[in-house]
């Protein structure tokens, strides 16, 4: 089972429906035991930081993610999700993250040109650095859904996937059995599919 | 870089997709799931939907038909059509839609964006404008086009875009219908004025008014119906014509 962990924080519409279109076996949770219970855990998120990581730790949750993922069980971070297993964010001040990943979330306004379009909201190509089991069914070049105004920095090491935006914007990242994505892989069509079929299988 | 995003947009009323619709290889071409489908495989980067419906009846269905699209289709989809209140918002979004599309509402109420992108994020806020000349200025248009709200509507875009919306619909309705291509002097005023996602409507009619479209700066999407509900332009040709004509897009 994969636990989508339920915080308050955005629609899990499509983020379910995607995972029970390609077969998976979902629950959306804020319940610890249901945690220690899945084989994998989501964590989701769209919004902004500072608000997402209180009504994340508020949950009362991050103990037991800490402890989980200490002991090696697998867990994929989505977009804001995806920010918040880094160290550290600077959006609007500078705020503690969970730390699974190291490296920081930074804003795209303060490093790209003023006339590019800032949050990036499109479809944009995937330059795929090492190999992974999230990207066993996808190929270089294959596009991915990006709704985002920060971005992951300082975290070379990590990058499994990135995009170009004027700056390069790390898309998929792992740290051991800790993944995520920049992107929205329930909004990425068939490759957003495969990912999410290549997290449930492994 | 990001690519250009073409999207066809479909009207609906009581459950079902309206303005005609040419279809070979689809069981019901008034079904908007198979629609949506058949639009996904031949690479829309993103469905607009437009409730017409004004019953408490047809709302019910077209929720149902958005959970229906949005649990088998997964790319970004828009709403709009009868969104004036914040509980319309969480009506639709929670039906699966990413991004909600304000027009006649927010003329009623413009505080509507604000509120709308500050609980969902500008991103889930679209304005969507249906754009006149009159006397040789842009005139805002309310109730589907036919009635002149004498708003500028070069300054309502901006204003739209200080309240939060985080991209923009243009509508001309001078170039609706005529398939001689996109307002562009209009699109160009736009983009001159604002630095969020415009996405072009009104007059496409071939494959070259795409390129043309997407060759002006600040434009980031094609919006039309009734050419790719008739055929007349095939999304995936229309494509691989514009990657050919050095334009990036999603293949």
């Amino acid at each position: 089972m994969i636990a989508v962990i339920d915080y308050g924080v955005g629609n899990l519409y499509s983020l379910t429906a995607s995972l029970k279109f390609i077969g998976a076996d979902v629950k959306v949770t804020s319940d610890a035991e249901d945690l220690k219970k899945a084989d994998k855990i989501i964590l989701p998120g769209v919004g902004a930081f500072e608000d997402a990581i209180k009504k994340l730790r508020a949950t009362g949750l991050v103990e037991t993610l800490d402890q989980l993922v200490a002991e090696g069980k697998p867990m994929m971070g989505i977009c804001l999700g995806m920010q918040l297993l880094f160290e550290k964010s600077y959006e609007y001040g500078e705020y503690d993250g969970l730390g699974y990943i190291k490296g920081c979330v930074v804003s795209m306004r303060e490093r790209v040109s003023d006339d590019l379009k800032v949050p990036q909201i499109g479809w944009n190509a995937l330059e795929i650095k090492k190999d992974d089991v999230l990207t066993k069914y996808i190929k270089d070049g294959d596009h991915v859904y990006f709704v985002h105004g920060y971005y992951a920095d300082e975290c070379e090491e990590s990058i499994v996937a990135q995009t170009n935006y004027e700056v390069t914007v790390p898309a998929i990242v792992r740290n051991g059995n800790v993944c995520g994505t920049q992107f929205h892989p329930e909004k990425s069509g068939n490759v957003g599919l495969s990912i999410l079929r290549a997290f449930n299988e492994a | 870089m990001i690519t250009k995003r073409i999207v066809p947009c479909l009207d609906v009323r009581d459950g079902k997709v309206v303005k005609g619709v040419n279809f070979e290889g689809i069981r019901d071409v008034a079904d908007p799931v198979e629609m949506a489908k058949f639009y996904n495989e031949s690479g829309a980067d993103e469905l607009v939907f437009y409730d017409i419906t004004a019953t408490v009846e047809g709302r019910s269905l077209f929720a149902d038909v958005l959970e229906k699209v949005a649990s088998q289709i997964f790319i970004p989809l828009t709403v709009g059509g009868g969104i004036s209140t914040l509980d319309d918002f969480d009506r639709v979004l929670k039906c699966g839609a990413d991004k909600v599309s304000v027009n006649s509402g927010a003329i009623k109420d413009p505080d509507i964006i604000e509120k709308g992108a500050k609980k969902y994020g500008d991103q889930c806020v679209v304005l969507s404008m249906d754009i006149k000349r009159v006397d040789g200025k842009f005139h805002l248009f309310s109730h589907g086009g036919r009635q002149d709200t004498g708003i500028d509507a070069l300054q309502w875009a901006v204003d739209g875009v200080e309240r939060g919306a985080g991209e923009l619909v243009v509508n001309s309705i001078d170039t609706d219908g005529v398939k001689g291509g996109f307002d562009l002097e209009l699109l160009d005023e736009i983009a001159a004025r604002v630095n969020v996602p415009i996405v072009a409507s009104g007059g496409a009619g071939k494959m070259e008014d795409f390129a043309e479209l997407f060759k002006h700066p600040g434009m980031d999407a094609g919006l039309a119906a009734s050419i790719f509900h008739f055929r007349e332009v095939d999304i995936m040709e229309l494509k691989q014509y514009l990657r050919g004509e050095g334009i990036n897009v999603r293949l």
